[in-house]
This record gives structure tokens, sequence and C-alpha cells, in this order.
């Protein structure tokens, strides 16, 4: 069964984290650790890391079905920092997953148990069930 | 000399796959070597056959091939054992290819089904590795089928290799009574393929790979092998019974069309007829278990030329039968639709409120789909639209979401 994993964390305007080197490299380290677990598992279906919230537009198609474009988001809303896609065998090892990685470090290596959605990913045709 | 490739070759070189690995497991004493050697093998032969033509003696090709391979390996180990404890260099023996093709032995791919599906894999990964292994399928095939990357499902296939590794099982056939407690792992992971395949035989996926067909194929081998087991007949048969149905279950806009409303016309004659001979002569000899009642129902629905002629009470009582056999939630729910047919809706409504407190089907989308159907069929049409809804959101498929929405939607608006 296949999950989308969203980490949704970044603030609009809040720019890179002004953590200490050794914490962000640690930080950098266990996200790479997930990804290279999942892939050993043979788990991983893709993985991707999103550019800051500074870099998104919102668009829109005006009147005449062109796009109107909008740059800067309020404050308060949180944004997709990065998502993962994986195959797994249970929800169990799915919500697992997610646990990990929202005790990603932060800094001073404390976790910083951030709010991870999951959702399951819609599939084919049901199976026949008896 | 060789022939051209043709349709039968691909056929050829996936039935002499589990037979060359055999031998060369076999032969090398190392199972996860050997299987990946083969697979090399098998990638050389899909590149150049097509183009080169089949050789003379196929299998003596792959065999020849795949001990290159293994020889390399073995080689590369030596080195590097030496390198980490310098101990002498063993003899190295370099196999000779007609003396590992007189190896054969039949029971090769028999072996190599169990080993597949040993109970220490997950499901996954033992579907991964069977079709691997004694399919005779590429990895990007079955990455293509599983819509994963390449590199996943071969992280998935070396995993499950491990595994076997670790549990110190021995290349050899289980005891008769081994074998007997092990086939119904070996039942269900070429069911799960098949069911993963039947599910995903539609629309865009189409050039995926035809999972229903490859467990069809691999049941029809089993059947071989196994020929007096009545539990991998009733297997066959529960395959092509509902296999024979494929055409007819989508409409051109892939959406599902029930039992009901399928044009009977687009079923697969052969199919069914090849079906019910296998079960006929699968129900004469021993204890009806699983897979022989479940082909049973699917035979009885096969048998009906028009949905009003299904003969319900034959069914409800099968499914009676399937209560004690395998009792399940979802047996349950299905005993309860047969009952409604026969009683009429309210009977089975008042059999799915037994589901209501079952953990393992409360919130699953199938109880409030069959509620939402029994409701609608009372006229209680609000209450239906509710369980329409709530089904609608819990399922993962879309196409079953689109068919719930659009029931829901049909109701409100009449």
């Amino acid at each position: 069964m296949k999950y989308i994993v969203m980490m949704n964390t970044m603030k609009a305007g809040q720019g890179v984290p002004a953590w200490p080197k050794k914490d962000l490299q640690a930080h950098i380290a266990f996200m790479r650790g997930i990804n290279q677990e999942l892939h050993e598992h043979g788990e991983l279906v893709s993985a991707e890391g999103l550019s800051f919230p500074d870099q998104a537009k919102l668009v829109r198609a005006g009147k005449d079905g062109r796009a109107i474009t909008d740059g800067v988001f309020p404050e308060s809303k949180e944004f997709l920092a990065g998502f993962w896609i994986i195959d797994v065998d249970s929800p169990e090892r799915a919500y697992e997953i997610a646990a990990r990685i929202s005790a990603a470090p932060g800094p001073g290596g404390v976790p910083l148990n951030m709010p991870i959605e999951l959702r399951p990913v819609m599939s084919g045709p049901p199976k026949e069930m008896v | 000399m060789t022939t051209p490739w043709n349709a039968t070759s691909e056929h050829l070189l996936r039935e002499l796959a589990p037979q060359v690995l055999g031998m060369i497991a076999r032969r090398f004493h190392d199972f996860a070597a050997a299987e990946d050697a083969v697979q090399e093998a098998m990638i050389a032969a899909f590149t150049q056959w097509p183009q080169q033509g089949v050789p003379e003696n196929p299998r003596g090709w792959l065999i020849q091939v795949a001990s290159r391979r293994m020889t390399d390996h073995v080689r590369s180990e030596i080195a590097r054992r030496e390198r980490e404890t310098a101990v002498a260099a063993e003899a190295e023996t370099l196999s000779r290819t007609l003396e590992i093709e007189a190896d054969m032995d039949p029971d090769d791919t028999l072996i190599l089904l169990f080993m597949c599906c040993h109970p220490a894999l997950t499901p996954s990964s033992a579907i991964a590795l069977t079709l691997r292994a004694v399919g005779g399928l590429t990895t990007g095939e079955i990455a293509n089928a599983f819509l994963v990357p390449e590199a996943t499902m071969a992280q998935r296939i070396s995993r499950a290799k491990q595994s076997i590794k670790a549990s110190g099982a021995p290349f050899r056939l289980p005891s008769p009574q081994e074998r007997t407690e092990r086939l119904p792992a070996v039942s269900h992971v070429l069911y799960l393929i098949f069911s993963e395949g039947y599910a995903s035989s539609i629309g865009p996926q189409l050039q995926r790979l035809d999972l229903a067909r490859e467990a069809i194929r691999l049941a029809r081998g089993t059947k071989t092998l196994l020929p007096d087991s009545p539990e991998i007949a009733g297997l066959l048969a529960l395959m092509l019974l509902t296999d024979a149905r494929r055409a007819a279950r989508t409409g051109p806009d892939e959406e599902l069309i029930p039992l009901d409303k399928q044009d009977r016309t687009l079923w697969d004659r052969t199919e069914i007829s090849e079906g019910i001979e296998l079960l006929t002569a699968a129900l004469s000899k021993a204890s009806v278990g699983l897979y022989q009642i479940q082909a049973a129902i699917a035979a009885v629905h096969d048998e009906a030329e028009r949905a009003e002629d299904t003969d319900w009470p034959q069914i409800l009582a099968l499914y009676d039968l399937l209560k004690q056999v395998a009792p399940s939630p979802m047996v349950t729910l299905n005993h309860a639709i047969a009952a409604a047919m026969v009683y009429g809706a309210a009977k089975g409504l008042q059999l799915l409120k037994a589901l209501d407190t079952d953990p393992r089907l409360a919130s699953h989308y199938r109880l409030d789909a069959v509620r939402a159907h029994l409701l609608e069929k009372t006229g209680d049409y609000e209450a239906a639209i509710k369980h329409y809804r709530i089904a609608a959101t819990r399922t993962t498929s879309t196409p079953e979401r689109n068919y719930l929405m659009t029931r829901a939607s049909r109701l409100a608006s009449d």
C-alpha cells in the first residue's frame, strides 16, 4: 500500500533555519539516513524536497484563461517542505516511518516532533474480495 | 544454428529460468548469487535473442552465461577472502555447461516456489521474488507492474534473499509434511499476484505487465508439479473463472461495472469451461478448501446466462460452507449479500449489524458500500446516499470512488 508522507514545517518568510552548523549537519544526515533506509527496505517510491516558500507562486486562471500569479503568502501559513511516497506492507509501518521523520533532530539535537501528514495514495480498481 | 524469435520464445525463456536457476543454485551452493546470475543471463537473452535468434540449445546458452557470472562472482569472493584473511586460494572449479545441464532436477521449480514463498518473508517481498526467480521476469518488469522504481524493487528482492539466507533454508524440496503445511502460503502468494493483476488490469495501466496472466501461468505450472493437489487445482480454477469476466468488468471510460450489469457475452467461455472442468475434478477428490469453494462461487456466477438466472440459494449455501472452512469478516459480508439476494435486502441489513463491531471491517469501505446498496434496495434512499458517500471517502481505489460517488449523486437527483 502506498502512502504520501508530507512534512509541513516551513513558514513564509522564515528562510533558512539559523541553526548551529553541527545541528544542521545532523539534521541533513538524519534525512539522508531515512532515505537510505527506505531505499534499502525496498519501500521508497519517491522523495522530493521543495524550495523555500519565498519561491512559491499561487497561480489562478483569469477570465481569459491566462495565468495570474501571486507572490508572497500570509505569514501564518504552513508550507510543505518535502514529501515521500512510500510503498509499505502495513499502515503500522507507515505510521512508524512518519513518526521517525517527525522526530528529526533540530537545534541542540532535540527532536523537532514536526506534524507529519500521512495519506493513502489512491490506486486502481479494488481487488476482488471473498 | 538459431531459430527466429517469435511469440512463443518469450514463454520458453521464462519457463527455462527456474530450471536454470535450480541447477546453478545447486551447483554453486549459493541461491542468492545464483538468482542474480540467472537474472543477468535472462536480461542478456532478452537483449540478444530477439535480434540474433533463439540459440539451438537455449537452456545451455542460459546455463553458460549464468555460470560464467557465477564463476566471476566466486573468483571475486575468493580474492576478497584472500585479501582479508590471506587463506590459500581455493581450487577454482570452472563448471562445465554440459555437466550442469545433466544435473537437472524436475523438482527444481517446485523447490524454488517453496523457497520464494518462505514464511520468513513479507507478502510483498515473497511476491517480488517469486515473480523473478520462478516467473523468470526481470526486475524492471516487476517494478513496472507495481509502479515503483526499479532500484526499489531490486532492493526488495535482495532483502528477501537475505531473509531466506538468514533463515538457513536448504536448497531442497521440503518434506511431504512440510509441503502440506506450507502449501497455503504458496497458494496465498500466487493468489495475491493474481488479485493485484486483476485489479490493475484496466485503462492506462494496460501497458503494464499483466500480473493476472503471470499468476495463471505460475498456477498452471504449479498444478503440473503438484497434480494431486486439490488446493492448487481450486486456485487455478478460481483464477480462470474470475479472469473470464475481465473484459466485462469495466466500461469504455474505465468505470466499474458491477456483476449484475455486465455484458455476459464478453465473458471468456474458454476460461470458464477450463475452470469448471478443473473445479469438478478437484471437488471429486478431497475435502473442500478455501479456493475450491471460492471457485465454486465464481462458477455459479459464470454459469448464469443473465444476472437474474443466478442461483443465489446455491451461492448462499457455498458461503455458509466458506464461513465454516475459512471464517473472515469479508466472508461474512459476502454471505450477507447472498442472503439478501435470497431472502431480501432487510435480511442482509440485519446480518451486516454483526460486522459493525468487528474492528477488522468496521471502517472498511466495503461494509458501507454493501449497506448503501441494500438500503437503496429497500427504498431508503437518504440512508443509502449517506453510506455511499462514507464508502467513497474510505476507499483508496479511484474507480471505486467514482462509482460510489456516482451511485450517491444518481439517488440524490432522482
